[in-house]
């Protein structure tokens, strides 16, 4: 497989990527020529100390935010400097986000926080056109994280580990190729936590999902096949590199 | 989709929402009542001024008039004929009645303005019928207190009814006694220099009003003595023998006038309203009834002109529900005025109300009519321009009193503003979890301007609904406002109306609504630029 990495571009890059922010008059620096990538099927986790830029370096690969130098290549195509139409649909098509806390919104219910990215894909009539199907699908995605039983309730009615599988279903509805995790456990207990864990190994295995997983939990970040670690700023040395 | 779903969502889970579509409601509903409100009295105070004018009046400039008044309406006919469905001729004059208060035994002399007309020719023009008391019952607080002394059908005309001609002949009856003792008693002291000198023809009738019915007037010999008190009105009387006085009766300006004069006397001239203790309804109480004798002074039509007076015989009141017309004008045979005024040699005239077929040919009319008549002997106006300023005074305040209104909306409009920067801020998170999700940020700015939108849209249909039935029900809020405050918030005596007029023109309603609706979405976009603006890390990161 390794073999193959190398022939190809990977999947997602993000090249030397420089990001510092403004706090107060101070400029601060986040990311200092920090790079990353990840080949399709991989499960990457970054590890990192709190404030070592690792969230930072996984919302400039998901395209939230955008390096002060550097480059995000999506196989081998420069995606950074796009339009932010472009990149509106990258996020919506490409990517899923889960994060801590999870982020569902409190208004819907878990079903419709579920179909919302594909609510924003479509406009109003082809949503309407194809809402059966849409339903379906999420239902079905529902039944994947085994919450078949809390489809219409509302997130603030739902216990931490259920907002999270909720919020990995909503990731995955839109059939994204990267799945971006940022401390998928970090609220929950361990129990809960290795139930999520279970849940995205299962994924990357039987879907060959592509994931990025930034913790800051060496248990955690041990189950991926490839663990790095960043501080203060940068890429210090790959942890293991998992024998393929 | 995503959009209409959060927008309806939103509407539905942020109560504090409401306090917006509340004060959109608010300010909806005021204004439309108010709106229709003034135009319900703007309405009905034109409808009420037109039927008094007629469409079209051709005046002459001076007291004078114009001669030959046959020939005038041969003229405005030839010109103008296609466009007119009936016109009468009339005079026009300023004047001054004087009667006296059966109860206090008071004296007035109000000034006001005579209508020489002749009835059949009015009511062609304006609905005569309907203002005349002998048609109509006399209704008070709702009860009919008196019923219709004439039929409709029965054609106007200076005659008396049956009670007043009996009043009439009561009235005279008690004349004829109090002059008898007078003369047989001897009750006339010398007479005094200082009246019948100066007008020697002068009508001098004293009422003998002594009795409890009371209702005939004091007709003093000069202005001056009409101010006097009743003792000087006697005193004015007593220096002519009762004979000449009866002689003056008869023909009050020398032997010009061979038409008796008869008039038909505003309602506000001669009236007011008293609180009856036993039923606490306002009653109106008439000064002067049909059959009783009031001096009517005017000016002759020669130049310059001079003061004459005469006896006239009330016929009928009338009530227009014009305060200015029912306070102000007294109607008056036509061939009488002249003869007392000196017009019937030359059959002269002041003015000529025209009833068009179609007001919408008003300006095609007045051309032909400018044509016809040569510019400087008389003024063609439609009753919109001579009524001008009474009517620009209501339009200027009805325009004021909307920016006003509006500016209530503008005032909601604003609180909008502050509570949707408040909903922005607690959604912030919300609104990083969306862009993260694909969402643009035109997508999120559209879920607040049409948040905006909707609270438009509820609270402006919530202030039309509101509105509507404040409208419909008025009257009853009228009713219970006064029962809750104990004293009458519409007092019918102050503005002629009996119920509350209002008006609803749809135009109105949809220009305020979707102004309303406006103003929301106008306050809802600053608010949606920041929910756009917000950087999509730094919304996540918000707790």
């Amino acid at each position: 497989m390794n073999d193959i990495h190398r022939m190809t571009p990977p999947l997602i890059s993000a090249e030397a990527i420089s990001r510092s922010y403004l706090k107060g008059q101070h400029k601060v620096p986040v990311l200092r020529g920090a790079g990353l990538s990840a080949h399709r099927g991989e499960f990457v986790s970054v590890i990192g100390q709190s404030g070592s830029g690792k969230s930072t370096l996984l919302h400039v690969m998901g395209l939230l935010d955008s390096p002060d130098v550097g480059e995000v290549r999506l196989e081998g195509n420069r995606i950074d400097n796009l339009s932010a139409a472009a990149r509106d649909q990258l996020r919506n098509h490409v990517f899923g986000f889960i994060f801590q806390f999870y982020h569902l919104l409190p208004e819907l219910s878990l079903l419709e926080n579920v179909m919302a990215p594909l609510m924003i894909r479509h406009s109003i009539i082809d949503f309407w056109r194809k809402r059966k199907a849409t339903r379906d699908a999420a239902l079905e995605m529902l039944e994947q994280v085994g919450l078949s039983h809390r489809v219409h309730h509302r997130p603030s009615e739902l216990s931490g580990g259920e907002m999270q599988r909720g919020a990995i279903a909503r990731a995955l509805i839109g059939k994204p190729e990267i799945l971006l995790a940022d401390e998928p456990t970090g609220n929950l207990d361990a129990e809960t936590g290795r139930d999520i864990m279970e849940l995205l190994n299962r994924l990357n295995q039987e879907q060959q999902l592509t994931i990025v997983m930034v913790t800051h939990d060496e248990a955690i970040a041990a189950q991926a096949h490839r663990t790095v670690r960043l501080q203060q700023g940068q890429i210090q040395r790959v942890l293991h590199e998992e024998a393929a | 989709m995503y959009k209409l779903l959060l927008c309806l969502r939103y509407l539905r889970t942020r109560y504090i929402a409401l306090a917006c579509i509340v004060s959109v409601m608010l300010g909806v509903a005021t204004m439309i009542v108010v709106n229709s409100v003034m135009a319900g009295f703007s309405t009905e105070m034109r409808d009420r001024l037109h039927n008094f004018l007629a469409d079209i009046v051709i005046e002459s400039r001076g007291t004078a008039g114009i001669p030959n008044v046959d020939e005038q309406l041969r003229r405005v006919q030839e010109c103008a004929g296609q466009y007119i469905a009936a016109m009468t001729p009339s005079i026009e004059v300023p004047g001054m009645v004087t009667f006296t208060d059966p109860y206090s035994r008071e004296s007035y002399t109000l000034p006001i303005e005579i209508h020489g007309i002749d009835p059949e020719g009015k009511a062609a023009v304006g609905p005569l019928k309907d203002y005349l008391d002998s048609y109509n019952a006399i209704v008070e607080d709702g009860v009919v207190v008196r019923p219709a002394l004439r039929s409709s059908d029965v054609p106007l005309g200076w005659e008396l009814t049956p009670q007043g001609q009996e009043h009439y002949e009561l009235v005279q009856e008690r004349k004829r006694m109090f002059l008898d003792e007078a003369s047989q008693s001897g009750a006339f002291p010398p007479v005094m220099d200082r009246t019948t000198e100066s007008i020697p023809d002068d009508p001098v009738f004293d009422s003998v009003d002594a009795t409890e019915s009371g209702d005939t007037l004091d007709a003093p010999g000069d202005p001056g003595t009409v101010l006097t008190d009743a003792t000087g009105d006697k005193d004015a009387a007593a220096e002519q023998s009762p004979e000449m006085m009866f002689e003056d009766y008869k023909l009050p300006v020398g032997s010009t006038a061979s038409e008796p004069a008869r008039i038909y006397i505003g309602e506000g001239l001669v009236s007011f309203f008293v609180k009856n203790q036993q039923t606490g309804r306002q009653q109106k109480v008439m000064m002067v009834e049909p059959g009783d004798d009031v001096i009517v002074s005017t000016i002759t039509a020669q130049t310059p002109p001079e003061v004459t007076k005469f006896q006239a015989t009330v016929v009928d009141s009338f009530h227009s529900g014009m305060s200015e017309i029912d306070s102000r004008i007294v109607l008056m045979n036509i061939k009488a005025l002249q003869q007392n005024r000196g017009m019937h040699l030359d059959d002269a005239i002041t003015s000529i109300h025209i009833r068009l077929k179609d007001y919408a040919d008003a300006e095609k009319a007045l051309a032909a009519l400018e044509q016809a008549f040569p510019p400087g002997q008389v003024t063609i106006r439609t009753w919109e321009e001579k009524q001008g300023l009474l009517l620009s005074a209501v339009e200027v305040e009805t325009a004021i009193l909307n920016v006003l209104l509006f500016l209530i909306i503008a005032v909601a409009g604003f609180g909008i503003l502050a509570i949707f920067y408040m909903i922005v801020v607690e959604k912030t998170r919300d609104i990083g979890i969306l862009k993260s999700l694909g969402a643009s940020s035109s997508g999120v700015m559209s879920i607040f301007l049409s948040y905006g939108l909707a609270l438009g849209v509820v609270g402006s249909s919530a202030g039309v609904m509101l509105g509507l039935l404040f409208v419909h029900y008025i009257n009853e809020i009228e009713d219970l406002l006064s029962w809750l405050t104990g004293r009458k918030v519409f007092d019918e005596k102050i503005y002629y109306f009996f119920e509350i007029p209002t008006s609803i023109s749809p135009w109105m309603v949809i220009s305020v609504a979707l102004g309303a609706i406006a103003i929301a979405v106008l306050a809802s976009i600053l608010p949606a630029r920041r929910a756009a603006a917000l950087h999509p890390v730094r919304a996540l990161r918000f707790e």
